[in-house]
This record gives C-alpha cells, sequence and structure tokens, in this order.
C-alpha cells in the first residue's frame, strides 16, 4: 500500500483538464518557481511547531512524537499558518494512500469522468499514483497527470502504462531561463516532452507568461522543434502570470497586459499551434 | 369555528376596501390591475363546498390552494398541441396552415393570445424548435435569428408573466440552435425555456450549447426526457415552474399541502405519519374533485372553448396536480429533539423517504374526478412556492444555508427524492462563472445527475443578472426597482423579490467554485 502526503482534493473541478474531474494536489516539489502561486505546497513540514503557537482557533497541537496535528473541524480555514510557516510547508496535509483518496473520489461519481494528480509535484510519488490510477481505471475515469516533467517518465512504465496524459509545464526553454526561474536544470523536461509526445501522451502544454522572466517565444520554438508538426493536435495554455498568492521577488510584478498575452498567442499561430487557450 | 378559522375566512371574503385598493393601486399596471378585478369578483362567488377540517387546514396554511380562486372557470395550466395547429390551422380564429417562417410566427403569437391559464397567459408556447424547424427553409441563420429575435421579444414584453415556458429538443435541429444562439443574446425573462435531454437521442453538442446558453442567460433548465416521458400516454410538455403535463390536455387545479404548517400539529412522528398526514391529504383531495367538478360540470368552458372544439385541447387528458411543499421543515421539525437537519443526517433523510412513502400510498388511494388519463388518480408535484412562504422550503429542497458540502451529495439527495413527483420537480443551482470556460464539466454533471435519477434541474451563472427564485426568472435590477417602489411589467418580479428577500436566496451555495 502506498501514501501520499494530500494537500488538497477538490471534488467538482472545471480547470484540470476535459470534464468534470476530481483533482488531488499532493504537497512538496522538486522546484521553486518564482511565480508558484501556493508557495505552501513546496515543502513538507519538519514540525518545527510555528504554527502551533499561531493558530488563533487552537486547531495545531504537538501530537504523538512531537508531531504537528491538525484538527480539521476546528480549523477556521485563515491560514495563518501557512503564512507563519518558516519552510513553505503547511501543518494541514494528510498522509493517505491510494485507496482512501479512492474512497473519496467514488463519492463523485457518476458525476466526474476522471482524476487530476496535481501538486505540488505528483511524480514524486510514482508508486502512489500507479496504485491510485489502477483503481481509478476499474471505475472507468480517465487519469491525468499535472506535472512539471522533472522526473524522468520513462523511467516509470508502469507508472505511464496507466496514465491517459500529461499536462506538461514547460515554463522555459534556455536553461539559464530556467534555472534562474526555478533554481534547476531542465534537461529532463526536455526529454520528458520528447517521450511524452513519441507515447502520444500528451494531454496539454503550458507556459506561465512573465515578460523578462520567461523566454516564452524561445520556448514555442523549442516545443516546434521537439514535437515537429504535433503542435498543431496539441492543446497549448498560455497562462497569464498573476502575483497572487507569490512569495518571492515576484510579488508585486505586474501581470502581461492581454495585448501582450494575445501577440504571444499570434506567434504560436504562426508556429502552426492550432488549439490554443489564454487563461 | 374557532378564532383562527373565522379570520380565515374573513380574510378571504372580499369588501368594498379590497376592491378599492385594487383598484387604486400605484404599484401595479393597468393590465395587472384588471386582473386583480377579476380575482375580486370571482372571488365573491362561493360555489366549492368546504367541510369543517378543510377550512382549518386552510386556516393553519396546511392546504393551500395558490390563490387559485373561489370559481374554477379554466383550467390552471393548459398545453395546446401546437403541432396539431400548425397542421390545422384555426377555423374559429381564422388562421390557415402556415406555409412559411414568418406565417408560423404569425399563427402561434395569435394563438397564445388566445389561451388561457390560471395567470391569464399561456404557461406552455410549445416545443419551439421542432414547431418552426419546418419553416425554416431557404433562409440564412441570420435571417432566422432576426425573425426569432422579434419574436421572443414580443413574447417578453406582452406576457407580463414568468410562468411562461418553452420546449427544445430531444434531438438538435437548426432551429434549436439558433434559438438558443438568439435566446443568448436577449437576457429575457420571458418565456422560460426548458431543453428535454434524452441520453440516446441528444447530442452532447447541442447540450453544451444548451449548458452555455443557460450560464449567460439562466435558460434553458434540463428535463431529464429518460424518466419523464413515460408519465402520460401522447407526449408531455414542461410548463410554468416545471410541471410536467399531458399535451393537448393539462391541470385542472393544483393544491398543495404545506408539510412545513402540518407539521405544527404534532410533535410525534408516528401521529404525524399515520394520523395528520392522511387527514389533511383527504382533505386536498375532496377540495380539488369539488374544483374539478365545478370546472367540468358548471363553468362552460369546455363547451364554449375553441381550443376543445378544434381538437388542440382535449378534457381528458386534463389532470389534478396533488402539491407537495415544505418537507424539509416538516423533518427538521419532527425531529427537533434530535437536532437533526433534513440534507445533512441519514436518520432525517430516512424519516423524508418514510413520509414521501406514506403521500405517494395515501394519494394514490384516492379516486380522482374526470381523470381517465391517469386512471383516475392525483399527479404528485413538488410544489416551488409563494412568495408569501416564510420558512418553507420549495417541494423536497434543502433549504438555502444548509446544502451539503458535497455537490455530489446534493444531487444524489436531489435524486432520491424527485422519483415521487411525475407531474414535476426540480432544483436550482447557481454555477461559478468560470464553468463557461470548460460546459464539458457541467455537461458531466448534469449526465451524472440524470443517470443518478434526478428528474429536473436549472443552473445560473452565480454573477448573472438573471436569477431563478423557485422555478421562474427575474432580473436583480428590476427587484431594485421593485423594493424603491417603482412598478415594474413582470407580475413575477413583486413575487421574485418578497421570495429573494425573504427566503435569502442570493446565499444559495454556489457549486464548481
Amino acid at each position: 500500500m502506498s501514501f501520499a502526503p494530500i494537500n488538497k482534493i477538490i471534488d467538482f473541478s472545471t480547470v484540470d483538464g476535459p470534464g468534470c474531474r476530481t483533482s488531488i494536489f499532493v504537497q512538496a516539489c522538486n522546484i521553486h518557481c518564482l511565480y508558484c502561486h501556493n508557495p505552501e505546497t513546496q515543502k513538507l513540514c519538519f514540525n518545527c511547531g510555528k504554527c502551533v503557537d499561531f493558530c488563533p482557533a487552537g486547531a495545531l497541537s504537538f501530537g504523538e512524537g512531537h508531531k504537528v496535528v491538525w484538527d480539521e473541524e476546528k480549523c477556521e480555514r485563515c491560514d495563518t499558518c501557512i503564512n507563519v510557516c518558516p519552510s513553505k510547508a503547511s501543518p494541514k496535509v494528510k498522509a493517505l494512500s491510494a485507496e482512501e483518496v479512492m474512497g473519496r473520489i467514488e463519492k463523485n461519481l457518476p458525476f466526474v469522468r476522471g482524476i487530476t494528480v496535481s501538486g505540488g509535484e505528483c511524480s514524486l510519488y510514482p508508486d502512489f499514483l500507479e496504485e491510485l490510477f489502477m483503481l481509478a481505471k476499474k471505475q472507468g475515469l480517465t487519469t491525468l497527470l499535472d506535472s512539471n516533467g522533472m522526473v524522468d517518465f520513462e523511467s516509470l512504465s508502469d507508472l505511464m502504462n496507466v496514465v491517459d496524459g500529461v499536462m506538461l509545464d514547460i515554463k522555459s526553454w534556455d536553461s539559464d531561463v530556467y534555472q534562474r526561474l526555478t533554481g534547476f536544470d531542465n534537461v529532463i523536461v526536455k526529454k520528458n516532452l520528447s517521450y511524452l509526445s513519441r507515447i502520444d501522451k500528451i494531454e496539454e502544454l503550458r507556459i506561465v507568461y512573465v515578460p523578462g522572466y520567461v523566454d516564452a517565444e524561445r520556448c514555442l520554438e523549442g516545443i516546434k522543434e521537439t514535437i515537429g508538426e504535433k503542435v498543431e493536435s496539441t492543446r497549448l495554455k498560455l497562462i497569464t502570470f498573476r502575483h497572487n498568492g507569490v512569495r518571492s521577488p515576484l510579488s508585486n510584478h505586474p501581470s502581461p497586459s492581454p495585448e501582450e498575452m494575445s501577440a504571444l498567442k499570434d506567434y504560436a499561430l504562426k508556429l502552426d499551434f492550432k488549439n490554443i487557450v489564454i487563461r | 369555528m374557532t378564532d383562527a378559522e373565522k379570520t380565515y375566512i374573513k380574510r378571504n371574503t372580499v369588501n368594498e376596501q379590497t376592491i378599492y385598493d385594487a383598484l387604486t393601486s400605484t404599484k401595479r399596471t393597468y393590465e395587472q390591475k384588471v386582473l386583480d378585478l377579476a380575482h375580486c369578483a370571482e372571488n365573491q362567488l362561493n360555489v366549492i363546498p368546504l367541510d369543517e377540517r378543510t377550512i382549518y387546514y386552510f386556516s393553519t396554511g396546511a392546504i393551500n390552494d395558490l390563490f387559485e380562486g373561489h370559481a374554477p372557470y379554466r383550467p390552471r395550466y393548459v398545453m395546446v398541441d401546437f403541432e396539431r395547429f400548425m397542421k390545422q390551422g384555426s377555423k374559429f380564429l381564422r388562421i390557415n396552415p402556415p406555409k412559411t417562417f414568418d406565417e408560423a410566427i404569425f399563427a402561434l403569437m395569435s394563438l397564445y393570445h388566445h389561451i388561457p391559464s390560471i395567470t391569464n397567459f399561456p404557461v406552455y408556447l410549445g416545443n419551439l424548435d421542432y414547431l418552426l424547424d419546418p419553416f425554416i427553409g431557404e433562409l440564412s441563420d441570420e435571417e432566422v435569428k432576426t425573425k426569432t429575435r422579434l419574436f421572443l421579444n414580443f413574447l417578453d414584453r406582452t406576457i407580463d408573466d414568468s410562468f411562461c415556458h418553452a420546449n427544445i429538443g430531444p434531438k438538435e435541429t437548426r432551429m434549436g440552435r439558433l434559438l438558443l444562439e438568439t435566446e443568448a443574446e436577449l437576457d429575457n425573462v420571458v418565456p422560460n425555456l426548458t431543453i428535454k435531454y434524452n441520453s440516446q437521442e441528444t447530442s452532447d453538442e447541442f447540450m453544451k450549447l444548451a449548458i452555455m446558453t443557460s450560464l449567460k442567460c439562466s435558460n434553458p433548465a434540463l428535463c431529464n426526457d429518460d424518466v419523464n416521458k413515460d408519465y402520460y400516454e401522447g407526449g408531455y410538455g414542461v410548463s410554468s415552474c416545471y410541471n410536467i403535463l399531458p399535451i393537448r390536455g393539462g391541470a385542472y387545479t393544483l393544491t398543495r399541502v404545506t408539510l412545513t404548517r402540518l407539521a405544527d400539529e404534532t410533535s410525534d412522528v408516528e401521529s404525524f405519519i399515520n394520523d395528520v398526514l392522511p387527514e389533511c391529504l383527504s382533505c386536498v383531495a375532496k377540495y380539488e374533485n369539488e374544483r374539478i367538478k365545478f370546472f367540468v360540470e358548471k363553468s362552460g368552458f369546455l363547451e364554449s372553448s375553441f381550443l376543445v372544439k378544434e381538437g388542440l385541447i382535449d378534457k381528458d387528458r386534463f389532470v389534478p396536480m396533488f402539491g407537495v411543499t415544505g418537507l424539509a421543515e416538516c423533518v427538521n421539525s419532527l425531529l427537533k429533539d434530535k437536532g437533526l437537519q433534513y440534507g445533512r443526517d441519514s436518520e432525517a433523510d430516512d424519516l423524508g423517504n418514510r413520509i414521501m412513502d406514506k403521500i405517494q400510498e395515501v394519494v394514490s388511494s384516492f379516486h380522482a374526478e374526470y381523470t381517465p388519463l391517469t386512471n383516475y388518480h392525483f399527479m404528485l408535484h413538488a410544489q416551488v412556492g409563494l412568495d408569501s412562504d416564510k420558512g418553507i422550503t420549495s417541494g423536497v429542497r434543502i433549504p438555502v444555508g444548509d446544502e451539503p458540502e458535497s455537490f455530489a451529495d446534493h444531487l444524489r439527495h436531489s435524486a432520491r427524492y424527485h422519483k415521487y413527483f411525475p407531474a414535476g420537480v426540480g432544483d436550482i443551482f447557481p454555477i461559478a462563472s468560470n464553468v463557461t470556460q470548460n460546459p464539458d464539466a457541467l455537461l458531466d454533471v448534469a449526465k451524472g445527475a440524470f443517470s443518478a435519477g434526478v428528474h429536473y434541474m436549472s443552473f445560473y451563472s452565480a454573477d448573472t443578472d438573471l436569477v431563478r427564485i423557485t422555478g421562474y426568472l427575474v432580473k436583480r435590477s428590476e427587484m431594485a426597482k421593485y423594493f424603491e417602489g417603482q412598478a415594474v411589467v413582470q407580475q413575477t418580479t413583486a413575487l421574485g423579490a418578497e421570495n429573494y428577500k425573504t427566503n435569502k436566496l442570493q446565499n444559495r451555495k454556489v457549486r464548481m467554485e
């Protein structure tokens, strides 16, 4: 039985893939994007207990083995814990098994067509995903990953057999740009782009556009060079950067204007992308 | 006779002051006043015999005849066979069968004017897509939409009452698509639209267009054709506030039992189910039968109406609707010692089912006069409410504020109680406006809901001007005018505004956020 730290489950999500889906957000990420709008999902809690002192509702306490325990009933969802956390973590995370998560998903049948695991970074928990997706498939649900592509999918062939598609966040193309944005190199992301295209499991490609920080045009060109004519059938989502929730030097950075987003879309059209969404 | 009963009788007696007040009102349009004065005249008659127990239940509010008037001289809801009308025209109205789109619209507009109902306006306008599609011919989309826009605006500006309904589907047609596209541009409250969804016949694309339209202008509502199509031989239509009724017929009358008030009679569950409930239900049945008898035997309607003579309605296709409302508060009141809540606790919901099972059993044992179509049975209907209802939740719905966290639980709860109501039941859900980016998501929910047993549902976007009250639509902007004391064209704005305020409808739980 495999477990994953679960930050949140949205029963009826309309923004995590086609149709109505249950979205599962795992905790912890392997990169740290400057524009991350939920940075509290990046790290696992190390039980320092700062949040216990600050919680105005008394919903946090130390339990067995000096671990921070969250009382869901008492919690008033004020997010003080997240704001005082010195480590970009959250005490409101529960380790759940694939069966437990599936139990929650089943309550949403027959109203959802599938599930999407997002994060944090979902690919940090391949065994959990494989078990969960096998259970989901038995119920006729489609299975999607929302991933930064920093773990080599080709090495996870058992998981890939039960994944219907990946929503891959390309972020940027030039490795220096990627490094500045996330703190890491993007060789694996490019390898995943090529691999997922080969096995026809790209559900969507994403670029969050922050003028001055993201080489969006180069990124579109790089995608075209990698997947060739498949750009025509691949859904491309161009996401407008918004500073809500961001805790980094970008926290007061302006959003690109609608005109800038539309110019980016025009560039994508020139490269033969056909299915483009601006959000 | 108790004081309450005397007060009830007195309140329902028309005197000179009532007439004077109706005539001199500054909040009513001229047309609305004429209607009010007609009600005053009708209500001076005393032709429906009432026994003491019935008067008692009227006085407590457990029985309510929804202002149907004291002497029924027209059916409550008329469901004209428009298909037949389009084929044969009307001798009485001197209208030939239409041959062109313009003639078809003219014919319908003329006929609508002559269809009576409890609201004095037609409550059912037909399956407009099927009726008009054969006449589109060579017209371009733009031409059809221009004509349709005028037609729909005519209906909106002349039918001063939102209890008016047109149907679409279940099959996709060109006219159906153009009707939805035109509707989306207009933001009208009349007519209400319902799309009949059939899992075998309705395409996903057509349904998505319908859903996108409903997020834009709160219309159409969605009817589960798979479960509703077999209640009446010869076809059904959806009229007014979610009434499922036979085409070429309609509803004689609708009186409701208000369970909220009936539960005041006793705090004992067993005595409520075994004694109080059956007695009150039998009073409703007797009262409705007296109304039907007066209408059929005395009113002269069936003898004089050209609709009957020309076969556009048939006296054997009318049914009595047996209304039920306020199940939620009834259950909560009977279980108040335990502090359990309808919609949240399984024991409360189980009691809800026990009460509905009993109602179904008792009502099906009654003989309904002049109702061969249903083998002389009354048809249960989840009545959606009145502006005067305070703390009475429509039909079998969950009260605003008590909705379960999970949308799935809410939909399953609806399905659990919809099955009792062949003559109509429905739920209303405000939906987060960002769903417009992913109409497939709402399509999934609708299909899931129907396969789970939901009979009828409607959506509106949480931030639209058009808001659903109990079934009909009202504009927030018009309600604001009403609250400032201005006269407003739609009769239902006044009803809706009061209901919106009293029942805190702005607090309905928004779904899919």
